[in-house]
């Protein structure tokens, strides 16, 4: 029995062993829409020591029901807890980990860019990012995409070329594919 | 029909006997109905809020059912936030009822508002707001179940006046409550553990207050004595197992008994039930349980691998995981040898120092030596938080499970003597025994009111050192006795003070005088207060201090080496 027991114990701890590396989680929740709930959610958050990196909130086809879909950094026992809190708040009826490769996810990014140089060279620019331009005056041009988070960064980045004055991200909306 | 008699009527409906709290502006309407119609439910005013949530805690603590407790809007209901985190630390069903400006003044900063859903929000496990006389009773009995079912703790329901005095009109329905069953670990991790346990060469069993909530004692015992395994509690789980067993190893922890944590380093298969690895267990927790595998059982999935990782988690209530192991490990062959146990049970016996100490000033310890004879096993002991609260965890032997009540995650001071109003309520056959210090004691004083008031008695003995004496030895041990802020001075003479309140008091200054006072304070038909004079600059040990690993056990019972093995 005792060889048995060290073996299975090296198996079980070899399993068990987490990670400490931080990795990106988004997490999804169906949530009763009662006052206070976001509240409540993000408290939890801050209390248990979780930084979120963007939150979405929005109404949902189901009554009474929001989605709300977080992501964070964190090492593995930092999604293990925050998992678990998240699940036992009374007003949360569903959790979702998004998987990036089992979900669309996607963010929403407002730019307001400094146009007065060239406009032409900016809707090149758009075009290859597939983001659209809102609107133009003789100073700046509002400019929208709709795209996977790092793929913002890049077009972000880019623009930076031409000047942001003002830019704002939505935060990460995610669905599973399934 | 109004919100506040169909509050009442849902709290009789929930099979609620008591409430304990204290009136005002906003709950008026509430006491308004209860004057003409109680259904049966009998309310005990309290002198301060805090009071009134400690009691319902003592009450649901002593009883397994939820306690309730009722405060006015603003400051009556933040006094109760100290109470309602104290039940939350310790996963104790209460309802609190707080009371709450109309809905029309919400968020006007009106007379005595206090968002109190903000405010309860990380200490309970729900809370609610009524907004309308309608929803009344479906909170209510949602509330009841929340705070009882799963992992117990504290439901908050925030009850504007409006809500309370307006009419009943068309009652939202009730919810079924069946729906939410606990999750229980499957058969092949229950037989897996089953497996671990009883092939163990040194099997240690490690009790949390779960297996009191989960009214499972029962089968703890029965697996413990069938396979012969060791057996320490936390602070929570004491009394769940019968500690005058020759299997019982005491609590262990900081303040545990060495044997305790012997076990807990020389152990090769721990299972644990219903604990939560509190600091104050493991000590270090990159030392601790290094050598042993880790069998974790709880309700609360979060609490699994929480602080401490575990090679095997079942989750589940706790009477159910151990019936289930029980099962499964009839069907097992079990390990012959009692070696373990047979060291384990000499270990445990070393560590019955002798307590009865004639010595004077009294030593603390033969205060305990003195209850621990003067008591029944029924009889219930609350205590306050502190160097008392220690000796009484170290010290005195409780066999019954929910005999023994005190504020273990939370460590609330004063919580001891109104949790004994409560329980006192909840068992009324029982004596209930407050051990408490000077400094705890001295926060919840006004109590003795309600006693008096209400005819409850209980019986606090205080351990009168004028010092906040845990907080003094641990500047003694680890600032070099700078005695900074913890001398109480002239404390009040607290038999003087009892009987200013009109209940008994009986100063107790020499050691041969605590067994004649204590048998007169059971014998008196009211409160009795003890004051017993303690020799002032004693201390708990052996302990370890904080951050360091259970091993690094000090005191003069410790031995060098003791926790090598051998």
């Amino acid at each position: 029995m005792k060889c048995l027991e060290t073996a299975c114990l090296k198996d079980i701890s070899t399993a068990i062993r987490m990670s400490e590396e931080k990795r990106k989680h988004i997490v999804g929740m169906l949530v009763k829409d009662e006052p206070g709930v976001l509240a409540k959610i993000s408290g939890l958050f801050t209390r248990r020591g979780f930084n979120i990196d963007t939150i979405v909130v929005g109404k949902t086809n189901l009554k009474g029901i929001s989605h709300i879909v977080i992501s964070l950094q964190g090492d593995e026992r930092t999604i293990e807890q925050l998992d678990k809190q998240v699940a036992k708040l009374e007003d949360v009826v569903k959790l979702a980990d998004f998987k990036e490769e089992e979900s669309i996810v996607r963010e929403h990014c407002l730019l307001k860019i400094n146009s007065a140089e060239s406009i032409q060279k900016l809707e090149k620019a758009c075009k290859k990012h597939n983001a659209s331009i809102l609107h133009t005056n003789h100073k700046f041009a509002i400019v929208e995409l709709v795209e996977e988070p790092e793929k913002i960064d890049a077009f972000v980045q880019e623009m930076a070329a031409f000047g942001i004055k003002e830019l704002s991200r939505s935060g990460i909306n995610a669905l599973k594919k399934e | 029909m109004n919100g506040s008699q169909a509050l009442w009527k849902a709290l009789q409906e929930q099979g609620v006997k008591h409430s304990f709290g204290l009136t005002g502006g906003s709950v008026i309407p509430l006491f308004d109905e209860y004057f003409k119609d109680n259904c049966g439910i009998r309310h005990i005013p309290v002198r301060h809020e805090q009071g009134a949530a400690h009691a319902a805690d003592g009450y649901a603590r002593a009883s397994g059912k939820p306690g309730v407790c009722i405060a006015t809007s603003g400051p009556g209901a933040t006094n109760l936030v100290t109470g309602i985190m104290t039940a939350f630390m310790d996963s104790s069903p209460i309802v609190a009822l707080g009371g709450q400006v109309p809905t029309s003044l919400i968020g006007n900063d009106a007379f005595q508002e206090s968002d109190m859903i903000g405010i309860t929000f990380p200490i309970t496990k729900h809370n609610y707001q009524v907004r309308s006389p309608n929803r009344v009773r479906a909170i209510v009995q949602k509330a009841f179940n929340l705070a009882s079912s799963g992992r117990p703790g504290p439901v908050y329901i925030d009850l504007p006046k409006d809500a309370l005095a307006g009419k009943v009109e068309k009652e939202e329905s009730l919810e079924s409550m069946n729906g939410k069953k606990n999750q229980t670990a499957g058969f092949e991790e229950l037989k897996k553990a089953a497996e671990l346990l009883l092939n163990a060469e040194r099997p240690v069993l490690l009790i949390g207050g779960g297996v009191i909530l989960a009214n499972a004692s029962k089968e703890a015992e029965e697996l413990a004595l069938k396979y012969n395994i060791p057996v320490t509690t936390t602070l929570m789980g004491k009394s769940a197992f019968p500690e005058t067993h020759p299997l019982s190893l005491g609590m262990l922890g900081m303040h545990g008994r060495k044997a305790a944590n012997y076990a807990m380093v020389n152990s090769d298969v721990v299972f644990a039930v219903g604990c939560r690895f509190n600091d104050r267990i493991t000590g270090k927790l990159q030392t601790f349980l290094q050598n042993a595998t880790l069998i974790h059982t709880d309700v609360d999935a979060a609490e699994i691998n929480k602080n401490v990782k575990s090679q095997l988690s079942l989750r589940g209530d706790a009477k159910q995981v151990l019936k289930e192991v029980l099962k499964i490990a009839e069907k097992i062959t079990a390990r012959k040898s009692n070696e373990w146990s047979e060291k384990m049970k000499k270990l445990a016996k070393e560590c019955e120092c002798n307590i009865n100490l004639s010595s004077n000033p009294i030593d603390p310890r033969k205060v305990i030596f003195e209850i621990n004879k003067a008591i029944k096993e029924e009889d219930i002991v609350t205590t306050g938080v502190g160097q008392h609260q220690m000796f009484a965890a170290h010290f005195l032997k409780r066999t019954k499970p929910r005999t023994f009540i005190s504020s273990g995650g939370a460590g609330t001071m004063g919580f001891g003597f109104p949790a004994a109003i409560g329980a006192k309520l909840a068992k009324p056959e029982s004596e209930v025994l407050n051990i408490d210090g000077d400094g705890s004691f001295g926060m919840v004083v006004q109590e003795l009111g309600t006693c008096k008031a209400e005819s409850i008695k209980v019986t606090p003995v205080i351990f009168n050192n004028s010092y906040l004496g845990m907080v003094r030895q641990w500047i003694e041990l680890f600032y070099e006795k700078r005695y900074s802020a913890v001398c109480l001075g002239a404390s009040p003479d607290f038999a003087k003070l009892a009987e200013a309140y009109c209940v008994k008091g009986i100063t107790v200054e020499r050691h041969s005088e605590i067994q004649p006072a204590l048998q007169q304070a059971l014998k008196n038909d009211e409160t009795t207060v003890l004051n017993v004079l303690i020799a002032q600059e004693s201390n708990i040990v052996p302990m370890f201090a904080a951050g360091t690993s259970i091993n690094e056990m000090f005191g003069d019972c410790v031995p060098k080496g003791y926790f090598n093995g051998d």
